[in-house]
């Protein structure tokens, strides 16, 4: 215990004394080791934010989508929604959401006009990673309403001249007998010039019997684990084809990862590029410390005269290795995290992601990590021309 | 005329086994495409705690190949040689680095303190090969042997900016501070001018009298030399007694 603590020790005082030495190589490594982190913690947070946007215009991993089109060409919406929620109860599917898009007609205050209006369950703001600008998703308590709730877009909610969702504003959906729907939430334009869409939840939907034009049959999305998905939708398929007949009905897997992992190609060459930034740090430290071995044979000799073994020498050279380059790793990791989570950085790789991916911790390891092996690396083969010193020649260098 | 060391006192008149004895000891070097080159050639020689003895010769004879053997750093090629009656050929070159570190001290005539340390950091430098007490207590102890050889208002000085006299009493504080038991000095006086030489000559044969150490001193100076009790001389590798000539 007392040789570690007493390596560590002198590993630490040669760090300091040689000051000017250390701090250059330790600028080399603390640039690479930042270089590193960097571009790994870049890369997983492009991913981790590419990966969100694939979420919100797919579904998450896996998403299984149900749809039926009948042969007759005739889509019997109220059949097809009791198909395929009959799927979601037969098969003990935990998250899913209807959708389906119609269109219902509202009362703006420059008149009357339809817009299209996605019908879901409550479920599809979580499956969607639906990105609110204002107010909130669809809640349990917005389920008992007595009126529709409705979430709508900007450019709807720019029609109705931008209320304050504080204050409960409500819309009418043309009627015989208007209804009232409260404004609970705005999302989004999709595009720049988007007309006005809103979204409503299957149950008001149908408790207020809305039934407007359909734009596209009904579809059912299932977010499942990952290893059924593929078992799942082939017996969902029979199952419905039972019902509708063959070919009536596709079951599929519709998220970003349903033919493999895109972004595979971007981590490959996220991770060529980080281990060529730290191969140019290895061998740039690699170069300081054989100069700088070579400049202390004297002293290794002195040393080795007080006592010191060829292992303590061996291990006292790593170890002042490991420990600089443990330091500039630290030094390099906080430079990358102020780097990547500099807020134009983050506008760069994030924009448009509602949750803004953390700095990933494996980057910040991955850094420290290659930091203490490069620093064990380059000091290895110093280590090995310090311990090979002929002691006596070393004395009278 | 010299005639071969017979210093070896008989074993009647100390019951104590000598520190370091050397019989019949050799150290030939090879050389490529010549002859062996023979340095050293049956050497005689016994060491007890508290000796002071005086090694002189030519350059080239021989003189720190022995001071080297003496002190672990190298070893015999022929003859017997024992540490602390630790026959060194058994010893591994762990255990020479051990016994070296806790029982010799080595003086160089460059001093070899450490550039860029403070005097008392080159002092608790082989404190850092220590253990127990003498580590965790290696400043402490770095600042009483700082003060013992007069430099205790130094101790933060870099050796640069001290006098060469200063300087070797740093190497001598470094030397003794793990109480070694032989102390090994190669021409401790050869860098600084004859009174410094001497004061630090004076210091050290008493620091080395109080410690109770054995002291080999390796010189030209015949001066430094007669301040020993036992004298030898080394001629082309044969250590012969009683010579003050160098």
């Amino acid at each position: 215990m007392t040789g570690l603590i007493a390596a560590l020790v002198e590993a630490w005082s040669e760090l300091r004394i040689h000051k000017t030495r250390v701090l250059l190589a330790l600028i080399g490594v603390a640039l690479s080791v930042a270089a590193l982190t960097t571009v790994v913690g870049l890369g997983n947070m492009s991913r981790e934010a590419m990966v969100q946007t694939q979420e919100q215009q797919g579904g998450r991993a896996a998403t299984v989508t149900a749809e039926v089109f009948p042969a007759s060409g005739e889509v019997d919406v109220p059949q097809v929604r009791k198909a395929l929620e009959g799927l979601v109860e037969r098969y003990g599917v935990e998250h899913s959401s209807l959708r389906y898009q119609t269109s219902v007609p509202f009362q703006f205050p420059d008149g009357a006009s339809t817009a299209e209006t996605m019908v879901v369950d409550r479920g599809y703001g979580t499956m969607r990673r639906v990105d609110l600008s204002l107010g909130h998703w669809f809640t349990r308590s917005d389920e008992q309403r007595l009126a529709p709730a409705v979430i709508v877009n900007e450019a709807f909610h720019q029609r109705l001249g931008l209320p304050d969702l504080q204050q409960n504003p409500a819309v009418q959906i043309v009627r015989e007998r208007p209804i009232t729907a409260t404004v609970v939430g705005v999302v989004p334009n999709q595009w720049p010039e988007a007309p006005p869409q809103a979204m409503m939840l299957a149950g008001h939907y149908d408790a207020w019997a809305l039934g407007g034009e359909a734009m596209m049959p009904p579809a059912m999305e299932m977010w499942v684990p990952k290893e059924i998905a593929e078992p799942l939708a082939t017996a969902m398929s029979s199952d419905l084809a039972a019902q509708f007949g063959p070919g009536s009905a596709q079951v599929f897997r519709s998220d970003y990862a349903a033919f493999g992992d895109p972004f595979e190609s971007i981590q490959l060459a996220v991770g060529g590029i980080a281990g060529l930034v730290l191969l140019l740090g290895a061998v740039g430290l690699l170069n300081i410390s054989m100069v700088t071995v070579r400049y202390r044979v004297r002293e290794v000799g002195i040393r080795r005269s007080f006592g010191a073994t060829g292992g303590r020498i061996f291990f006292g050279v790593m170890l002042e290795s490991v420990v600089a380059t443990f330091v500039a790793g630290v030094v390099g990791v906080m430079l990358a995290v102020a780097v990547v989570k500099s807020p134009w950085v983050q506008d760069l790789i994030a924009a448009g992601v509602s949750e803004l991916p953390p700095f990933p911790l494996e980057a910040a390891l991955i850094g420290l990590g290659a930091a203490t092996v490069v620093g064990a690396l380059a000091g290895l083969i110093p280590a090995v021309v310090a311990v090979r010193v002929k002691v006596i020649d070393a004395i009278r260098y | 005329m010299t005639a071969p060391a017979t210093s070896r006192t008989p074993a009647a008149q100390h019951p104590e086994p000598p520190l370091v004895a050397l019989e019949r000891v050799e150290r030939t070097v090879l050389i490529p495409d010549h002859e062996p080159l023979r340095i050293l050639q049956g050497v005689d020689l016994e060491i007890r705690i508290g000796d002071h003895l005086s090694i002189v010769g030519r350059s080239g004879s021989g003189k720190s190949t022995l001071l080297n053997i003496l002190g672990l750093l190298d070893v015999p090629t022929g003859g017997a040689m024992s540490f602390g009656g630790v026959p060194v050929r058994s010893m591994s070159e762990k255990r020479r680095a051990v016994t070296r570190g806790a029982r010799v001290g080595f003086i160089f005539q460059q001093f070899n303190l450490l550039p860029g340390r403070t005097a008392l950091e080159n002092v608790m430098t082989p404190l850092l090969y220590a253990r127990g007490k003498q580590f965790w207590q290696r400043e402490r102890l770095a600042t009483e042997m700082l003060g013992l050889v007069g430099l205790g208002d130094r101790l933060r000085e870099k050796p640069h900016k001290l006098s060469g006299g200063e300087q070797q009493r740093i190497a001598i504080a470094r030397a003794l501070v793990r109480s070694p038991q032989l102390i090994l000095a190669d021409e401790p006086t050869g860098a600084l001018d004859i009174e410094t030489g001497q004061s630090v000559m004076k210091l050290l044969d008493d620091v080395a009298r109080e410690s109770g150490a054995a002291l080999v001193t390796i010189t030209h100076d015949p001066n430094v030399a007669a301040l020993a009790h036992r004298h030898y001389s080394l001629q082309n590798g044969v250590l012969v007694d009683g010579e003050l000539t160098a």
